[in-house]
C-alpha cells in the first residue's frame, strides 16, 4: 500500500499542534526545511522541537511562533552564529517564552537510542560535572549496581514525529540514505510516526537491490513526501550542497524581529508550496550548489 | 621562520602540534579543522579526524567545509557512521585528543557554551554543547581553543557546559569525569597548559607581538602571568604555505 502523501497533507494530518517534532537527526545535513516551513504556514503551535543540533530550523520556528520546548544540544546558525529568534525567545520571551531542555549530542543520541529500545533510561559516562544535569530533569546522576561508579542515566525521549530526508525511497517506505547520519537510525526506531521526505521515488526493487543501505525497517514509516530540494539550504550527499549564502543571509535578516518577520514572509508566508519558494531561489542558484562532478560507490554483489 | 601570518595562522599552528602521529582526533570546525590539516601533511600522517556527525576521515577533505556535512567532508571519508559509534569509541577512550572552543573560561578551563547571566533568567543565550560536553568529559586530552578578552576570563563560568578541571585538583576524580581534562588552552595571545598538582591553567609561552601587560589585562587578574616566559613559535613556513592551501582567502584565520 502506498504511503505517499504530500507535504501539505503530511503535516496537516500528522503534526497537530503540542506535538514533538524531531528534525535535524543528520545534523547540517538532511534537514528538513520544506517540513518546517509547512509547520509555519500552517500555524502550528505549541510544538516541541527535538534534535541535537539545529542548523537555524529551529530558529525559524522559534520566531514564527510554534514552539513551547526545545529538547536539544545546539540551536544556532553553524556558519554564521547565534541564532537570533532562539535568544529573543528566551532571554525577552519573544514572540513567546520558551523552555529548553538542555542535551549533549551523546546524551540526545542516548535519550533517543533508549526510547529505540524500549527502556526507560540509557546510562552513560557523558555530562558528568557539567550543567546540563540542572537544566535538563532527563539527567540524573545514578551509581552503577555493578561497580557504583557515577553514571549519568538518561531518560528516554519518544518523539511524536520524525521528519528524516533521505535520498531516496520507495512507495512503502523502503528507504536509501547516505552521508553522515548522526541521530538518525535511533530517530527513526524512537518516534512513534516516522514521515520520510525523499529526494525521489523509486521502485521497490531498487531498495532491495542493496538492504544494507536501507536506513529502518519500512514497517516503522507512516508516509512518504516527496520533495525534491527539500533539505535546501541544508545538503544532501549527491544531491546538492549547502547554501552557505543562505545562512549568512538569514543570519543578517533575522538581527530584528522586524527583519526576521520580512524574512518569513519573504520566504515562507508568500509562498503556497515547496515550488514556490525553489522558484524564488531561482535554477541559477540551485545550479550553483551542484558541481555536476558524479562519485559512484563501487557495485556491491549480492549474488550467491 | 614566516615573518607574516595573521594570529589565527599562529593558532592553527600551535593547534597542529598538539596533534601526535597516529592518534585519533575529534576534530571540530574552523581552526582545529585547519590543525588537523597541518598536522596531517606534516608530523601525523597516521592521525585519524572523527566528526560528531559520524564522519571519520584519514585524509582531510579537499576543500575547507563550513561544517562537518558538507558533501566534500564525506567523499572520500573513511567510514560514514552514526553519531553513536563515533561517541561510542570516545566514551570507551579510544580518543585520543578533542578540540573545543568556548565563549568563556576560568582558571580550571570550564567551558561555558550556554547561558551568560542566570540560566533562569539570562542575558545571553548561547547555542548549546553541540557535543562539546561529550569530549571535555571523555577524550583522554583537550585543547581548548578560544579568543583571549577580559570578559571571557571569568572567577566562575555561569554554567559549566564542558567542564575542565571543575574546582580543582581531584575534582575529575571524584566527580567520575572518566576523560583527562584540558591539556592546553590557545588563545589569541598566548598557550596555557594545566598545573599537574593544582590543575590552574598556567603560561606556556606568550604570542609574539603580545605584550605581559596586554596579556595580563585580557586575562583579568584570574591567572597569575609572569614577567618573563618563552614565546610561542611562530608558524613555519611549511604550515603556513598548507593552511593557505586550505585557507586561501584567509576566511577563517584572516581576522582572529
Amino acid at each position: 500500500m502506498s504511503k505517499l502523501m504530500t507535504m501539505h497533507d503530511a503535516i496537516s494530518q500528522l503534526v497537530p499542534s503540542g506535538v514533538s517534532v524531531v528534525m535535524g537527526t543528520g545534523l547540517e545535513g538532511l534537514i528538513p526545511f520544506a517540513a518546517g516551513h509547512e509547520m509555519i504556514r500552517q500555524h502550528k503551535r505549541d510544538l516541541t522541537l527535538m534534535g541535537p543540533i539545529s542548523d537555524i530550523l529551529f530558529d525559524q520556528l522559534i520566531g514564527a511562533g510554534c514552539a513551547e520546548r526545545v529538547v536539544a544540544a545546539w540551536v544556532g546558525n553553524v556558519s554564521a552564529g547565534l541564532g537570533h529568534c532562539y535568544r529573543r525567545a528566551v532571554e525577552r520571551g519573544e514572540p513567546r517564552p520558551i523552555e529548553v531542555y538542555d542535551h549533549s549530542n551523546f546524551t540526545f543520541s542516548l535519550a533517543l537510542q533508549a526510547a529505540a529500545q524500549g527502556v526507560p533510561y540509557l546510562p552513560t559516562r557523558t555530562a558528568l560535572g557539567t550543567d546540563l544535569l540542572k537544566t535538563n530533569p532527563g539527567l540524573s546522576v545514578i551509581s552503577s549496581p555493578y561497580d557504583d561508579a557515577p553514571l549519568v542515566a538518561v531518560e528516554a525521549v519518544e518523539p511524536d514525529v520524525a521528519f528524516i530526508p533521505v535520498q531516496r525511497a520507495d512507495d512503502e517506505g523502503g528507504a536509501h540514505c547516505w552521508g553522515a547520519l548522526g541521530v538518525t537510525p535511533e530517530a527513526c526506531l524512537a518516534s512513534r510516526t516516522v514521515v520520510l521526505v525523499a529526494e525521489e521515488i523509486v521502485d521497490h526493487e531498487v531498495i532491495v537491490s542493496d538492504p544494507n543501505r536501507v536506513l529502518t525497517p519500512p514497517f516503522r514509516v507512516a508516509a512518504v513526501v516527496h520533495e525534491p530540494l527539500g533539505s535546501h539550504p541544508s545538503p544532501v550527499q549527491g544531491h546538492y550542497g549547502r547554501d552557505h549564502a543562505f545562512y549568512e543571509e538569514y543570519h543578517l535578516a533575522s538581527r530584528t524581529p522586524e527583519g526576521f518577520e520580512r524574512w518569513l514572509d519573504e520566504w515562507v508566508m508568500s509562498v503556497d508550496e515547496r515550488s514556490g519558494y525553489l522558484e524564488k531561489l531561482g535554477p541559477e542558484r540551485l545550479a550553483a550548489l551542484r558541481s555536476g562532478t558524479r562519485r559512484l560507490a563501487a557495485e556491491v554483489d549480492y549474488g550467491y | 621562520m614566516a615573518t607574516d601570518y595573521t594570529p589565527g595562522e599562529l593558532m592553527v599552528a600551535a593547534a597542529a602540534r598538539e596533534i601526535y602521529d597516529g592518534e585519533v582526533v575529534f576534530v571540530g570546525m574552523r581552526l582545529p579543522l585547519l590543525a588537523f590539516c597541518v598536522a596531517k601533511e606534516l608530523h601525523a600522517p597516521a592521525a585519524y579526524g572523527l566528526f560528531e556527525s559520524g564522519v571519520i576521515r584519514d585524509r582531510a577533505a579537499p576543500v575547507m567545509p563550513y561544517t562537518m556535512c558538507d558533501p566534500p567532508n564525506i567523499a572520500g571519508a573513511a567510514a560514514c557512521t552514526p553519531m553513536a559509534t563515533v561517541m561510542s569509541l570516545l566514551q570507551r577512550g579510544d580518543v585520543d585528543l578533542g578540540f573545543i572552543g568556548g565563549a568563556e573560561t576560568d582558571r580550571y578551563g570550564n567551558l561555558n557554551t550556554s547561558y551568560i547571566g542566570n540560566p533562569e533568567h539570562p542575558t545571553v543565550k548561547l547555542p548549546g554543547s553541540g557535543g562539546a560536553a561529550d569530549i571535555a568529559c571523555l577524550a583522554r586530552r583537550l585543547v581548548v581553543i578560544m579568543p583571549h578578552e577580559r570578559r571571557r576570563f571569568r572567577e566562575r563560568v555561569d554554567y559549566v557546559t564542558s567542564p575542565g578541571f571543575g574546582e580543582g585538583a581531584g575534582w575529575r576524580e571524584r566527580t567520575g569525569v572518566v576523560g583527562g581534562g584540558p591539556s592546553a588552552l590557545i588563545t589569541t595571545l598566548g598557550v596555557f597548559e594545566f598545573d599537574s598538582s593544582t590543575r590552574k591553567a598556567v603560561l606556556r609561552s606568550i604570542h609574539p607581538h603580545t605584550t605581559v601587560a596586554h596579556l595580563r589585562e585580557e586575562t583579568g587578574g584570574i591567572l597569575e602571568i609572569p614577567d618573563q616566559g618563552p614565546v610561542t613559535a611562530e608558524p613555519t613556513t611549511d604550515e603556513l604555505s598548507i593552511i593557505r592551501r586550505y585557507d586561501p582567502t584567509g576566511f577563517w584565520t584572516g581576522a582572529q
